[in-house]
């Protein structure tokens, strides 16, 4: 008998779907397994009856439910706890709905500024108040990965996470297991550039000029991108990325990793953790820009991120 | 009885969205409301970062689309620094954005669209998906789900990312493309080129001619039309002047950075979604008898626009859409249709641009240094023409971000076809799922 599954995406971009369609060849033969029973993306269930005519939230009964994207209104809150009530497993599917992910960065201001931004201050808008309607849903007070509001019980990080995780974590829920979590690896274990455990020195460089490198050589031929005195937060990220067998993906392109998969134990703070890293190269870690955004860039939910206080009068 | 029809959520679409429909005593369709429930506030978070990092930021706003997000704001970071990019750099750029479309055209085509085409609008929504389409037509489905992976995996071999990508960077691309990758591309491209081709020669023989009467009358709206031309007043994605049309075809082109002079967006107190509308028509109103301001972007918005397409086969098949629905054409379910001549053009551009010997070239970024300026940039996202407007400070922050992206503009257009297709296929109170999914068939050619 197939499992059977509910998926929905809530403070999400979408790319978590994509990346299980990225699966895919082997996705053929996947999909008979599964029987999927809501899914926004591509199934035409409906929460409140096919006809429209009912007045509650209806989730169907699920073995597994996926779920991407973090919380971020009253509405997406009632319908994962909905979701976690009639569902066997939940998984958390990417970073969003494991860390908050990146519209998390919203939760360095308060809703209200955020709002007027939006409503009354974009070059082309014509200044309104902030739409309220039962049909708007209020926002949460902050943006939320899904363990903020309900249990998780396996997380897939990533932005997107790799296919072949997915498959793997998937796999472990159809042999029955309740739970599946990467490895504790940092992106620098599998990265393969060259290490010397010391850099030019200095201010960390922006991202205003490439790297050096010679395009018809390997990455084993390329020095490390901290070593070469720029942000990489390679050290304190969760390996991943780029699934069982492949070279981090934003390092293939020749490019830094900001940390997409999350830190690689639960509780730790990549910010201290990277600050470190870059001193220990010898690079001024004080200097480097917009760092509290920077090092939170995926994991500003569970209060990684916050407003200031007001600075005082001058 | 008056009562109130919930279609929630609007499946086989990106995003939150639902639809109401009002009947009235004798449950005919009074009035309908097509609402975006989500709201993520980058214009307000962006605020602050490094320039440098918007184009790896704002590819989050989009999974399916964060090409079109990371090229318009490698264009609006170029401005900002006043720089141009080395011509290699654009030609990558361009290479990506098109293969980025492939797999884009196919996705929407084959696995949003195709189940109210293939299994059928009023099929039992258990069938009337991807799973339905793989059982009724298994080969067909192979195909689909490997070409469009194939176009996630060109892009990730080269690019390293698919899926929010980090390549192209303020003044140019993070890496040159090596001879070897150059030939490593260019037959799987040219597979791309020639599934394209099948899937056009596909829709027209099987999909299109059974759905002629659907397309004369479901969610058809007069209104006017936006998109990029290039030079010669051909399609361009990444390029051009914005053409923007009036619903009778006159038109006007100008530069994306006087944007502000032509498009406005209004707000309305039911959807997070606004309504941007052109300013020059006369303010805006979304009353269906008498529209105001709207016009719509996407597939059809550009192949209306534009004189011509860039590439030949691409052309060929405009020229036959146009002798069968003119210019303008405002049939809604055309978008479809208009989406498979895009999908040649992506792909024989590609081909085009791997043949070009000078997109090796290692001439791919310039130098940049902070200043205080603003920059406008745009390209046509697969939804639509996209407009990312920053503004700088001296230190190189960020200090004010406008975006206006390509569903957005749909918004008015989305609400009045909702309006069109709801009076056309419910009368009287009497309706069934197949007859609601009809009305969300309206929202799906626009492919939100």
């Amino acid at each position: 008998m197939a499992v059977r599954v509910v998926e929905d995406w809530l403070n999400a971009c979408s790319g978590c779907e994509i990346s299980i369609l990225n699966i895919g060849d082997p996705l053929l033969d996947i999909l008979p397994l599964l029987e999927f029973r809501h899914m926004t993306a591509l199934v035409d269930h409906k929460f409140f009856g096919q006809l429209g005519d009912k007045t509650a939230m209806e989730i169907p009964e699920a073995d597994v439910a996926i779920v991407s994207g973090g919380v971020r209104n009253a509405e997406m809150k009632h319908e994962l706890e909905e979701i976690r009530k009639k569902a066997g497993v939940l998984i958390a599917l990417g970073s969003c709905a494991v860390y908050g992910g990146v519209p998390a960065q919203a939760n360095m201001w308060k809703t209200e500024e955020v709002f007027d931004k939006v409503f009354r201050h974009c070059a082309s808008t014509e200044p309104h108040a902030d739409p309220k309607d039962p049909n708007v849903p209020p926002w949460t007070p902050t943006c939320m990965a899904l363990d903020e509001v309900v249990k998780v019980d396996i997380a897939i990080p990533g932005c997107p996470p790799h296919p072949d995780w997915i498959v793997e974590a998937l796999t472990a829920v159809l042999e029955g297991k309740g739970s599946w979590s990467l490895p504790e690896r940092s992106v620098c274990d599998t990265c393969p550039v060259i290490r010397e455990k010391k850099s030019v020195g200095g201010p960390v460089k922006r991202w205003l000029t490439n790297l050096e490198f010679n395009p018809e050589e390997g990455l084993d031929k390329m020095r490390c991108i901290n070593e070469q005195g720029f942000l990489c937060m390679g050290p304190v990220t969760l390996a991943g990325c780029a699934g069982k067998t492949g070279v981090p993906r934003c390092i293939q392109a020749r490019t830094p990793c900001r940390g997409c998969f999350g830190p690689i134990r639960k509780g730790a703070n990549p910010m201290v953790d990277m600050m470190g890293a870059l001193t220990s190269v010898g690079l001024d870690a004080k200097s480097l820009l917009d760092r509290r955004a920077m090092m939170n860039r995926y994991i500003g939910g569970h209060g990684m991120l916050r407003p200031l206080p007001a600075r005082p009068a001058r | 009885m008056a009562k109130v029809i919930n279609i929630q959520p609007v499946t086989r679409i990106e995003g939150h969205a639902k639809v109401s429909v009002f009947l009235d005593d004798a449950g005919n369709v009074q009035d309908t409301r097509f609402y975006v429930q989500t709201l993520r506030g980058f214009e307000k978070f962006c605020e602050g970062r490094p320039a440098e990092e918007m184009p790896r930021i704002v590819v989050h706003i989009c999974g399916i689309c964060p090409w079109a997000h990371h090229l318009a704001s490698s264009k609006a970071t170029d401005a900002l620094f006043g720089v141009t990019p080395p011509p290699a750099a654009v030609k990558l750029r361009r290479l990506m954005q098109n293969i980025a479309y492939i797999s884009d055209k196919i996705l929407h085509f084959f696995f949003l669209a195709a189940p109210d085409f293939v299994i059928g609008p009023d099929a039992d929504y258990s069938v009337r998906n991807v799973v339905g389409i793989v059982n009724a037509a298994p080969d067909i489905a192979k195909q689909v789900v490997h070409y469009r992976h194939l176009g996630a995996k060109i892009l990730e071999n080269f690019a390293g990312r698919a899926i929010h990508p980090t390549f192209s960077v303020p003044g140019g691309v993070s890496k040159p493309m090596t001879e070897a990758e150059r030939q490593d591309m260019l037959p799987k491209v040219k597979e791309l080129l020639e599934f394209s081709k099948f899937v056009m020669k596909f829709a027209k023989e099987n999909v299109f001619p059974k759905y002629l009467d659907a397309i004369q009358k479901l969610g058809v709206i007069k209104v006017g039309y936006l998109g990029t031309v290039g030079p010669d007043g051909s399609l361009d994605f990444y390029d051009g002047k914005l053409r923007l049309m009036q619903p009778d075809g006159a038109y006007e082109d100008f530069a994306y950075d006087q944007y502000l002079d032509y498009l406005g967006e209004h707000v309305e107190d039911w959807s997070y979604q606004k309504f941007p509308y052109a300013k020059k028509w006369g303010g805006f109103a979304l009353d269906p008898a008498n529209p105001q301001g709207v016009y719509r972007t996407n597939t059809l918005a550009r192949i209306n626009v534009a004189d011509k397409m860039k590439t030949p086969l691409a052309q060929a098949e405009l020229e036959e859409f146009r002798k069968s629905f003119g210019r303008p054409a405002h049939q809604t379910l055309l978008y479809h249709y208009a989406r498979l001549i895009e999908l040649l053009q992506a792909a024989e551009e590609a081909v085009m641009l791997l043949e070009d010997p000078e997109i090796t070239s290692r001439d791919i970024r310039v130098p940049l240094s902070p200043r205080e300026a603003r920059g406008v940039g745009c390209v046509e996202a697969p939804r639509g023409s996209l407009i990312h407007d920053y503004t700088m400070d001296k230190d190189g922050l960020i200090t004010s971000v406008n975006l206006i992206v390509g569903t957005t503009h749909n918004n008015a257009a989305i609400n009045l076809s909702v309006n069109q297709a709801a009076k056309e296929v419910i009368k009287g109170g009497a309706y069934d799922q197949g007859i609601l999914n009809k009305v969300e068939m309206a929202i799906r050619a626009y492919d939100p």
